[in-house]
């Protein structure tokens, strides 16, 4: 019988591929064809979606992007390649496609490959080698192995995943908690997104083993609430490792003992930072709590709480499977590993890809992503989500590790890239990052919410050519007080792309 | 953050300033729901009562249920938790996503960060506008369409992205955006209550 895939990605179904799943399945009875359709996750080559593939003896051949009217044809290419074997969708081998080809693949080796919710396909795929590995470790060797990988945080701040890991394994407590931050509200990123579609148990495996290490025994995910297919498909994964005993008692034959929850947040960008998230798992209204105490000492109902990004758990599966010293081999200075680019908006081949930290902007923007989607000049592109710097042409000559952003008044972040053609108004984008601050500020410190409502209006006059020399040096002012005075990065932040916007106008 | 402030959840007034300012007509979707359904909807939630944070979870449920969370249940919740309930109300309000009325029969989002603005999201939430004779934020005077902003639905690489009954669209065009609500846009008066799962 033969395997056809269809994706069913969050981006893949907005582009129709529920219409083309149902379309193989009506026209594979037309023709009396035995077909195995799986809904895999997205290879994250979105513009190329939906994507389908079919397995052949040479390798997973690919199709895209396909439409419902393409169909027919696609179906006579499969069965009878002699008749009609001139479709232009066809794409060849698919992991030979120089897009998938030349990354370096390590959280998202599985994605778009294995059947979602298949544990035998996550199984057959290194799946759970990891936590095997970590079964046979005491805590201070597991801690001891990530912190020797030089793993950091993925969720932007880039803290050394290992210290905090340490924090919470030598903080005694009845009871410890591990959190995954899914909260991925950053306009720009879906790697997350793609990843718990796309790979769950992944999620679910870095998770056990982070209980493993620090002594936890309950764990939330806490996932936005416009997330549905993911929400969904993590569901569905959890009751899977549930029923196939990797979670909750004696997992995976031990002693120890896991619970794994998802909770949902509710429209609030600001239950990203951790504090927040924190506060929101606990019924509250998501505002940010001054630090310290440490979540790893006082976190969730006071509790010592492990607090991870997606991705970051997702890693420490590989760390486990495949050692400290082979992880290291990837990246460069002390941003270790790999990163997941995500190149998002006005982009001709927009996706995700991951590679080794270090690679080069350009690079990225140019062999990757092929140029702007309207086909004119890229003007600028914001690295980092709606808090992070826009880069001018001038700028993006610039490799993409955490210590090169940090000199360069940027930050990579969770590694997403929004690409602008020479359309983008930069006044409104410096006025949309106050708005959005005004917007989504929790509200608990006073340079955050009421600076950035100040920011609007200050902006509004400069645009209006009220004073406006006046009013940029009142703006400058404004964003030290933001950044010096916020309580989290909401407000600490929100002058970077003003800035960066503003020093893109002061040039032209 | 649009249709947050305009609540208070003991005021009597309440519903007048809301329709004051939101220019809305009183429908029967706007009507207070029962003594009955209120118990039904008490016994249902306090099921999820020994979860630990369990506001958020139960204030989901009741808005998956009815589509919004009506003031009349805010003092039971409170009771229920062992919270004030000005806390419950404080949470209500904080998150975006909790309504305190019923949106209309077709809640349609449009994304409006970054990504989908750098592929003319801005424009189509203003065709948006201008096609249905209402701001972002407020639902047609008939109850038909609430229209809102929605700040990244994850689909960042193939914007402008709107989703339309929890249904995601990608590179949605003002000619595609046209086609999809097509069949949805009624001038005529509505009586039918949005189905809860759309809110």
């Amino acid at each position: 019988m033969l395997d056809i895939f269809v994706p069913a990605d969050t981006t893949a179904c907005a582009l129709g591929a529920d219409a083309v799943a149902a379309a193989v399945i009506t026209e594979a009875n037309i023709r009396k064809v035995e077909i195995n359709l799986i809904r895999n996750g997205s290879r994250g080559l979105f513009w190329l979606e939906p994507l389908v593939e079919i397995t052949t003896e040479q390798g997973r051949i690919g199709f895209g992007p396909v439409t419902v009217e393409h169909i027919p044809q696609l179906i006579n290419h499969i069965f009878e390649p002699d008749i009609t074997d001139n479709t232009a969708l066809c794409l060849g081998l698919i992991d030979q496609i120089p897009s998938l080809k030349n990354q370096q693949r390590v959280n998202f080796a599985r994605a778009g490959i294995i059947d979602p919710l298949s544990l035998k396909d996550y199984l057959a795929h290194g799946g759970y080698l990891g936590l095997q590995q970590a079964l046979t470790m005491t805590a201070e060797s597991m801690v001891d192995q990530v912190i020797a990988s030089g793993l950091r945080g993925r969720g932007g701040a880039a803290f050394p995943t290992g210290i905090k890991w340490r924090t919470v394994l030598e903080t005694p407590a009845e009871q410890k908690y591990i959190v995954c931050n899914a909260d991925e509200g950053d306009s720009g990123t879906f790697a997350d997104r793609l990843l718990m579609e796309a790979d769950p148990f992944q999620l679910i495996e870095g998770m056990t083993i982070a209980a493993l290490a620090v002594g936890a025994s309950q764990g939330y995910i806490y996932l936005r609430a416009e997330y549905p297919k993911a929400h969904r498909v993590l569901q569905q994964a959890i009751d899977l490792a549930y029923s196939n005993s990797y979670l909750g008692k004696n997992i995976a034959a031990s002693e120890h003992q896991f619970d794994l929850q998802i909770r949902l947040g509710a429209g609030a960008y600001i239950c990203g930072e951790e504090t927040a998230l924190l506060e929101s798992l606990e019924g509250k209204r998501g505002q940010v709590r001054a630090k310290p105490p440490l979540p790893a000492i006082s976190g969730l109902f006071g509790k010592p709480t492990m607090i991870n990004n997606v991705l970051t758990l997702a890693t420490v599966a590989s760390i486990f499977a495949r050692g400290a010293d082979w992880y290291k081999t990837f990246g460069c200075n002390r941003s270790v590993g790999t990163l997941a680019i995500q190149l998002a908006g006005n982009i001709a081949q927009g996706g995700l890809i991951e590679l080794a930290f270090g690679a080069n902007l350009r690079d990225i923007l140019v062999d990757f992503g092929g140029g702007t989607a309207t086909g004119k000049p890229i003007h600028a592109v914001q690295v980092g989500g709606p808090l992070g710097a826009y880069l001018a042409a001038s700028e993006w000559d610039i490799k993409l590790d955490y210590e090169t952003f940090n000199d360069a008044n940027a930050m990579l972040g969770h590694g997403g890239i929004v690409v602008f053609d020479d359309s983008v108004d930069m006044l409104q984008q410096a006025r949309f990052a106050m708005e959005f601050c005004a917007l989504e500020s929790c509200g608990k410190c006073t340079p955050c919410r009421i600076g950035s409502t100040r920011g609007i209006e200050v902006i509004d006059k400069i645009q209006q050519g009220e004073q406006p020399k006046q009013n940029l040096i009142l703006l400058e002012e404004l964003c030290d007080t933001m950044q010096y005075g916020s309580l989290c990065a909401m407000g600490g932040l929100t002058p970077m792309p003003v800035r960066s916007a503003i020093k893109h106008l002061k040039k032209r | 953050m649009p249709n947050k402030s305009n609540h208070d959840a003991n005021s009597s007034n309440a519903t007048e300033d809301r329709i004051t300012i939101k220019n809305l007509p009183v429908t029967s979707a706007e009507t207070t729901i029962s003594t009955a359904q209120l118990e039904t909807l008490l016994e249902t939630v306090s099921s999820l009562k020994h979860l630990p944070g369990a506001l958020l979870p139960i204030l989901h449920k009741i808005q998956h249920q009815l589509g919004y969370i009506p003031s009349e249940v805010i003092p039971d919740i409170a009771q229920l938790l062992n919270l004030s309930r000005a806390e419950v109300h404080g949470v209500v309000s904080f998150y975006p996503d909790f309504r305190t009325h019923p949106c209309g029969q077709h809640l349609l989002r449009i994304c409006a960060a970054e990504a989908c603005q750098a592929n003319g999201a801005r424009a189509l939430m203003q065709h948006a506008e201008e096609k249905l004779h209402i701001k972002s934020g407020h639902t047609t005077p008939n109850n038909n369409i609430t229209l809102e902003a929605v700040y990244c639905l994850g689909n960042c690489t193939a914007g402008p992205s709107v989703e339309i009954n929890q249904r995601l669209h990608g590179r949605v065009t003002t000619t595609l955006f046209d086609q999809l609500t097509a069949g949805l846009i009624t001038a005529g008066p509505i009586n039918a209550m949005p189905r809860p799962d759309q809110c």
